[in-house]
């Protein structure tokens, strides 16, 4: 009973999270076949080892039950190493034919994306397309994608439940993975190893897209940010590169160059602000931009001079860079 | 029940004074700082590594408090980081293992029939170090100043550049200041162990509990200096600027880990190992039989403690190593979960074989097989690496080791305060209170770390301080928060039963359980000597066998009583043979006073006092050439015999 309900808890119960239970690629498909294994084989010695103790429980209180002083040599040996063995040594089979299905990454022709760990964000960049943009990154649904990890300053571990299992990023060097995605989609990822401060907000999003929208984003990826349509939009341009802004953030096609802080070139479109600390709307987005201190404690940007009047500006044309 | 133990026409009442007279101390101030006794020594460490669980356990609290809803601000990321570290840091170094060597140092020499430790001061050193050591580290917290990188600290976030501040010199410096005591202690188990048992103890007759202390102390000994030299390392680093891991200098980050890791893996056979030996040391009792096995068992903490040491990069095996290495380290981790059925399986059968009785002690016992075994399951998982990627650093790992460590160490050390409060201080416990303290400890463990599981699975890692609304994490932490407040409520009723028992508790006899191993053949609790005469031993379980116990009381000679001098009997490695009586140490201010310029170098290098650490060292060194400088007078006038 126990065992079935934590199976359906398993199941039903993740209400939407990134659950690696369920699996929407190659590479988490695998391990989730794994851990069903795993889990079934561990019900059935759980009974096993309850079934005796309940046995000794029942049978071996009463008072006039006589001690036996043998001693079951063979009982402990096969029952304690023997099956155990067993059981561990296919284990460790299936294990490794996991592991090694796990190291079977693209081919060479794949798209590569270099993803670099910051303090708390994710740098995001495709090779071969100039441009950059941050906690989000898209795949094309059915192929392999390599993703190349690199950090910026600690270690940071690069995690998609339902894609992928983690692989650390290492300062002074660099580590490979791939996701695949066999279904569209959006798939939470988060920084899984302990970073500091703001670890708790260091989450990014694989979308999961049809090959012509990943074209398209790729494109986007290499060409200038939209310019500013409105006066609003426009006014808000100006404050931001003649404002602090443009010394930590960059916006492809303008003077803005910072590379400090995240690339702001279609921050309009992005799934959240401050890597999943907030949505991305006009009244987070203004909290964000006047004293993100209190939305992200810790985080590197320091809060912003803007005067009451720039600040919708500034909203405005932030919101229109998609 | 026997009571054997009480009266003993043994040794004769002029033997019995002067026995008092060279070993008793009268109460005072001075005697309070001075104490060698192993008995006061091992009931202080008992309590001082129970106050900083309460204050490990409080940060815990406060953690499950902030995490019981999402996006809680009710404390900043900044004081959760020094919580969950100080917790951690604290549960590992501060609580369990010196705990289970309170345990030890009370109980060694009294398994083992002698009538202290083999090195006395040293003993006591160790504890004010011990003490001194906590203190330090949690001193800090108070000050925001606690170490704030987790509690394996991994570089780079913990060097000086991304960590400025006291934080983690507080680490380096508390864990090294630490070890001294832990090595100490450590070295202490394994002469008493191998040198003063009881004529006749040959190493078949030693009870599994001293075994599983030795095999303990064993790794202590192999496993500490990695953890030494990385903390040096990274001190280094922090304050004279070294590059030892700055890989822009030629450093190398996994370096910390490796060294980490080569200590850290072998340290959780090292907290659960003496817990396993608590569990061999009761169910006797509560079987009325002696465990299924003895040999096998001994055998398996043999192998536990050497595999342990060739398993560390399981911690690993998401940072990138070639695949060769995690076949070799997967299947090093999976094979040593073997040694450990082989006792759970031992204690089965000792179980099926014997008559339960179901006092507080064997419901921890119970309890502690339901959740090792459940943390076992999980931990064989951990040993395939591509399961381990996926589940490693999310709540799935955080439920994993609460089930091994409160599995494996705190239900066991539980069993071990009901077990032998009797005999520590000589009085019986409320067993009805025991009862629901069992009950709601054992619900709220499991409430509180089972849904672990799920929600680690569901995608959420650790150390995070908070958690947004949408990916429907929220309804199990609240379950988890609950449970832990349950877990809280039981602790508090055996704190409660503690006190009540030394307040009001019946008085204890000598042997209230029919215990077998030779601490339940002498008074509760015991005399400052622990044995009148010192035990001739028969069996491997000395006190159900009368040729044993009846050594302790007709025709004991002078040889086993050694009235004439604050003695013990020395004895052969293997066989128990006796060699020779040896003269033990009388009480000394000198280990407070070693620990307390240790204290005082620390603290000096903590806030960078250079010439003060360097005149602490000078006293440091003067105290122990004072503490080690041979005696003058010749061996017949000490009264040690050839």
């Amino acid at each position: 009973m126990v065992a079935l309900g934590t199976g359906l808890a398993l199941t039903g119960c993740a209400g939407g999270a990134p659950s690696a239970l369920d699996p929407a690629g190659a590479g988490a498909a695998r391990v989730a076949n794994l851990w069903w294994l795993l889990f079934w084989i561990s019900v059935a010695v759980f009974a096993e080892v309850m079934a005796l103790l309940t046995w000794a429980l029942v049978f071996r209180r009463k008072r006039r039950v006589r001690v036996r002083h043998g001693q079951p040599l063979r009982f402990v040996v096969v029952a304690g190493a023997g099956i155990p063995l067993v059981i561990l040594v296919a284990v460790y089979a299936v294990g490794l034919r996991d592991l090694a299905a796990l190291g079977d990454g693209p081919g060479p022709d794949a798209p590569t994306i270099e993803v670099t760990g910051h303090k708390w964000w994710w740098e995001v960049r495709v090779q071969g397309v100039d441009g950059a943009t941050a906690n989000e990154l898209h795949i094309p649904v059915g192929e392999k994608v390599r993703v190349r990890l690199r950090t910026a300053d600690v270690l940071h571990s690069f995690w998609v439940p339902q894609l992928m299992p983690k692989t650390d990023l290492i300062a002074g060097e660099t580590r490979e993975t791939w996701l695949h995605a066999e279904r569209a989609g959006s798939y939470r990822g988060q920084c899984a190893e302990y970073c500091g401060t703001q670890h708790a907000h260091m989450a990014f999003l694989v979308v999961a897209e049809p090959r012509p929208d990943f074209d398209a984003w790729l494109a986007r990826l290499g060409t200038p940010a939209r310019p500013p349509q409105t006066d609003a939009q426009r006014r808000g341009q100006q404050a931001f590169l003649q404002g602090s802004c443009a010394g930590c953030h960059a916006i492809r096609g303008t003077g803005a160059d910072g590379r400090i802080g995240p690339d702001l070139s279609d921050v309009g479109s992005r799934w959240s602000i401050g890597a999943g600390a907030v949505p991305n709307d006009g009244g987070h987005l203004g909290g964000w931009i006047a004293n993100s201190q209190t939305v992200k404690p810790g985080n590197y940007m320091p809060p912003q001079q803007v005067g009451a009047g720039q600040l919708p500006d500034l909203i405005a044309y932030l919101q229109s860079l998609k | 029940m026997s009571t054997t133990a009480a009266s003993t026409p043994g040794a004769s009442r002029e033997d019995l004074a002067r026995l008092e007279e060279r070993w008793a101390e009268r109460p005072s101030l001075r005697s309070w700082f001075s104490t060698v006794d192993h008995k006061r020594i091992g009931r202080r460490y008992l309590v001082t590594a129970a106050l900083f669980f309460v204050l490990a356990g409080l940060s815990a609290l406060a953690m499950r408090t902030q995490l019981a809803r999402p996006e809680s601000r009710l404390l900043s990321p900044q004081e959760y980081n020094q919580l969950f570290t100080m917790h951690g840091t604290a549960m590992i170094f501060l609580f369990a293992t010196p705990m289970l060597f309170g345990f030890g140092n009370f109980l060694v020499p009294l398994m083992i029939g002698s009538r202290d430790m083999a090195f006395p001061k040293l003993n006591a050193f160790g504890y004010w170090v011990f003490l001194f050591a906590g203190l330090f580290m949690w001193a800090s917290l108070p000050f925001g100043a606690a170490p704030n990188g987790g509690w394996f600290a991994y570089v780079p976030l913990t060097e000086e550049r991304n960590t400025p501040g006291l934080h983690m010199d507080v680490y380096t410096l508390g864990l090294l200041f630490l070890g001294i005591a832990t090595t100490a202690a450590s070295i202490n188990f394994i002469v008493t162990s191998l040198k003063l048992r009881a004529p006749g103890m040959s190493l078949n007759r030693v009870p599994l509990f001293v075994w599983a202390i030795v095999a303990t102390a064993f790794m202590v000994i192999f496993a500490l200096p990695a953890l030494n030299v990385d903390n040096a390392m990274l001190f280094l680093d922090r304050r004279f600027g070294t590059h030892f891991f700055d890989p822009e200098h030629g450093g190398n980050v996994l370096l910390w880990q490796h060294l980490f890791w080569i200590f850290g893996h072998p340290d959780v056979y090292i907290i659960v190992m003496p817990a396993l030996g608590i569990v061999s040391a009761v169910l006797p009792a509560f079987t009325r039989r002696g465990v299924v096995g003895y040999a096998l068992v001994v055998f398996a903490m043999a192998s536990i403690a050497i595999i342990s040491f060739g398993v560390w990069v399981h911690h690993m095996f998401a940072t990138g190593l070639p695949p060769l290495s995690y076949g070799f380290f997967s299947a090093a981790s999976t094979i040593i979960t073997i040694p450990s059925g082989i006792q759970i399986f031992a204690w089965l059968a000792t179980m099926l074989l014997g008559r339960l009785v179901l006092k507080v002690p064997l419901l921890f016992v119970i309890g502690f097989i339901v959740t090792f075994v459940l943390g076992g399951f999980t931990g064989a998982m951990f040993a395939l690496t591509a399961f381990d990627q996926q589940v490693t650093d999310s709540y799935f790992v955080v439920a994993h080791f609460h089930y091994v460590l409160i599995g494996g160490a705190l239900f066991p050390i539980l069993a071990a305060v009901y077990y032998w409060l009797p005999k520590i201080t000589g009085r019986m416990y409320h067993e009805k209170l025991g009862r629901w303290a069992f009950w709601l400890f054992f619900t709220g463990m499991h409430l509180t770390f089972f849904p672990m599981h799920l929600y680690g699975l569901f995608g959420m890692p650790r150390r995070v301080y908070t958690y947004p609304d949408e990916p429907g994490w929220g309804g199990w932490n609240l379950v988890s928060t609950a449970g832990s407040y349950l877990l809280a409520i039981g602790l508090l009723l055996v704190l409660i039963g503690v006190i009540h028992a030394v307040r009001r508790g019946r008085p204890a006899p000598p042997d209230p359980w029919g215990g077998d191993s030779l601490e339940w053949s002498t008074d509760s609790p015991p005399k400052p000597y622990n044995f009148p005469v010192l035990p001739q031993v028969h069996s491997l379980h000395p006190t159900w066998d009368d040729a044993s116990r009846t050594s302790m009381t007709e025709g004991a000679t002078d040889d086993r009583i050694l009235a004439r001098g604050r003695q013990t009997l020395v004895t052969s490695e293997l066989d128990g043979r006796r060699e020779r009586t040896v003269e033990m140490p009388e009480a000394s201010l000198q280990p407070l006073l070693l620990a307390l310029a240790l204290l005082v170098f620390f603290t000096a290098l903590l806030f960078a006092w250079y010439p003060v650490a360097v005149g602490a060292a000078l006293v440091v060194a003067s105290t122990i050439a004072v503490w080690l400088w041979p005696p003058r007078r010749p061996d017949q006038e000490l009264g040690v015999s050839a």
